[in-house]
């Protein structure tokens, strides 16, 4: 609406200040293809065996804490992973929604220039637009029509691939709200079992 | 709830909000002024959220100041400054005093405002909150799953830019909102026709318009400078060349009137468009153009039928020749 109308204040800091830190994520264009990125997620699906190495993992802190800081130099460089322990790649194209300065789950917010830029860091493109683009070009658009349920504020810091081998991501998002054959009229339930 | 926003969009009436921006200071006298100005005029007044990230009075605050001074409130809600616990005792607050129409969205990042060193929050985003509004009227239950009793009851509304990319998922964005819950939509300011023209045939296809209430923003740029300002400083927002020709090309105290009479045609072709059921006025901080906009797109004042019974609100009852208004 309006809000950005009322002025936009000086920025504190150079576009690319260090100093941001944190709690400031800059929307990231992932390193590899989706379709690449498509083709390694069916090696990485959860079965009987990823789970018990998940179980295992978790039950070493040595390992545990060697697996999780694995994982988290390798998805940083690729995705701009921010280690929110709650996965939603698969369905977002694999470009991070959580590398998106308000950390937008469910599509852009509506402060994207014409251009493709980021509201926040103008010089960057919307990690969303990649993950539109990313997810159409494989025909998996309609992953981005689910609804994302609100993350576990306490898993940051946790390995995503424990938890999902071990299938605690079940409840994170809806089905697709439409398919090729048109929109469906659900009123998918907020509030699970896992709550 | 009493929302006569609602009223009228379920009795097919064309609908009209405005929007007011609560000072910055402690005293609530210019927001009852405002609200003054726009009685009569509009179905229900926006009561920004500490707007471009800057602070302001509180929305719940101003909304109570316009129902004192007789005008219903939308009282925007943002995710930008309190999470999950602050924002469901906001909207149980709104409920229990009586506003009748909440306004979820995910607000302005904190850098773009006067405190960039705040700590952004953004605990939920603007799907997951009306998801969690709905959650808690229709089942009467919090996010945790906890009971509530009573539940709330307000009218829940959200807002969609239909000018930012990917134009090929801003409709779909808004049925997303939609099965999260809300029940009207008010957009960025439309400027481009044909642009909006396009969304709203995305929206239809996706049969949006029989869910979900399609309220269109509107608004004058009355100087150059506000031009210059939203043509290059405001994201999402696009202005045709025509529309900036057209205030370039009139005498320099002519633009603020050119500028009204582009607002009140954009009310008028919005409004010829299939599925539009109302317009949202947004005239930053002068209210008292929004009844000259609608006289000039032939809107006129509201009729004083949807209002709560024993108001004595009158239409346009402070604004000089309404009462012929069509």
């Amino acid at each position: 609406m309006t809000q950005a109308l009322q002025g936009a204040g000086p920025a504190m800091g150079a576009p690319d200040d260090p100093s941001d830190g944190r709690l400031h994520p800059r929307p990231r264009r992932p390193r590899f293809t989706a379709r690449t990125m498509y083709r390694i997620q069916r090696l990485l699906r959860p079965n009987a065996f990823y789970r018990v190495l998940a179980a295992r993992i978790e039950s070493l802190p040595v390992l545990r804490r060697l697996f999780t800081a694995a994982e988290e130099k390798v998805k940083a460089d690729l995705f701009g992973c921010q280690m929110c322990g709650q996965c939603a790649l698969p369905v977002t194209g694999y470009a991070c929604p959580m590398s998106c300065p308000k950390q937008m789950r469910n599509g852009p917010c509506g402060g994207v220039g014409r251009d493709g830029s980021c509201e926040v860091y103008p010089e960057l493109r919307c990690v969303w637009l990649e993950a539109y683009e990313r997810a159409a070009d494989q025909g998996r658009a309609a992953d981005l029509s689910r609804l994302q349920r609100p993350i576990d504020q306490r898993v940051w810091g946790q390995s995503s691939w424990v938890n999902y081998w071990q299938g605690r991501d079940e409840e994170l998002w809806t089905d697709a709200l439409w398919t090729d054959e048109g929109v469906l009229d659900t009123r998918p339930e907020l509030v699970t079992g896992h709550a | 709830m009493n929302s006569g926003l609602r009223k009228r969009l379920e009795s097919e009436g064309f609908a009209v909000t405005a929007e007011i921006g609560p000072p910055r200071g402690a005293d609530l006298a210019a927001v009852r002024h405002k609200a003054e100005i726009l009685r009569g005029w509009v179905d229900a007044v926006n009561i920004t959220d500490n707007q471009g990230s800057h602070v302001r009075l509180s929305s719940w605050a101003g909304s109570l100041a316009v129902m004192e001074a007789g005008v219903e409130p939308v009282m925007q809600v943002t995710c930008r400054d309190r999470n999950r616990i602050a924002l469901q005792s906001d909207l149980l607050s709104a409920s229990a005093m009586d506003i009748p129409n909440v306004l979820l969205m995910t607000g302005d990042h904190p850098k773009l405002g006067d405190h960039a060193d705040a700590k952004p929050v953004f605990d939920l985003d603007s799907i997951q909150l009306t998801w969690t509004a709905r959650t808690m009227r229709d089942e009467q239950k919090l996010m945790s799953g906890r009971e509530l009793d009573p539940a709330p009851d307000w009218f829940i509304g959200a807002v969609e830019n239909p000018f930012a990319p990917p134009e090929g998922f801003r409709a779909q964005r808004l049925g997303k909102k939609v099965a999260a819950g809300a029940e009207f939509v008010q957009t960025q300011f439309v400027f481009d026709i044909p642009a909006f023209e396009g969304w709203m045939s995305q929206v239809r296809d996706l049969g949006l318009h029989e869910r979900c209430h399609i309220i269109a923003g509107v608004g004058p740029i009355r100087s150059l400078r506000a031009l210059d300002h939203m043509q290059h400083n405001v994201p999402g927002l696009h202005i045709p060349d025509e529309i900036a020709r057209r205030l370039r090309g009139v005498p320099e105290d002519q633009v603020a009137d050119e500028g009204m009479r582009v607002a009140a045609e954009i009310v008028q072709l919005v409004r010829e468009i299939p599925g539009v059921k109302g317009v949202h006025v947004m005239a930053f901080g002068y209210e008292r153009g929004v009844p000259e906009i609608l006289e000039r797109a032939g809107v006129g004042a509201r009729e004083p039928d949807y209002r709560d019974p024993g108001s004595d609100v009158q239409p346009g009852s402070d604004v000089q020749g309404s009462g012929h208004a069509g």
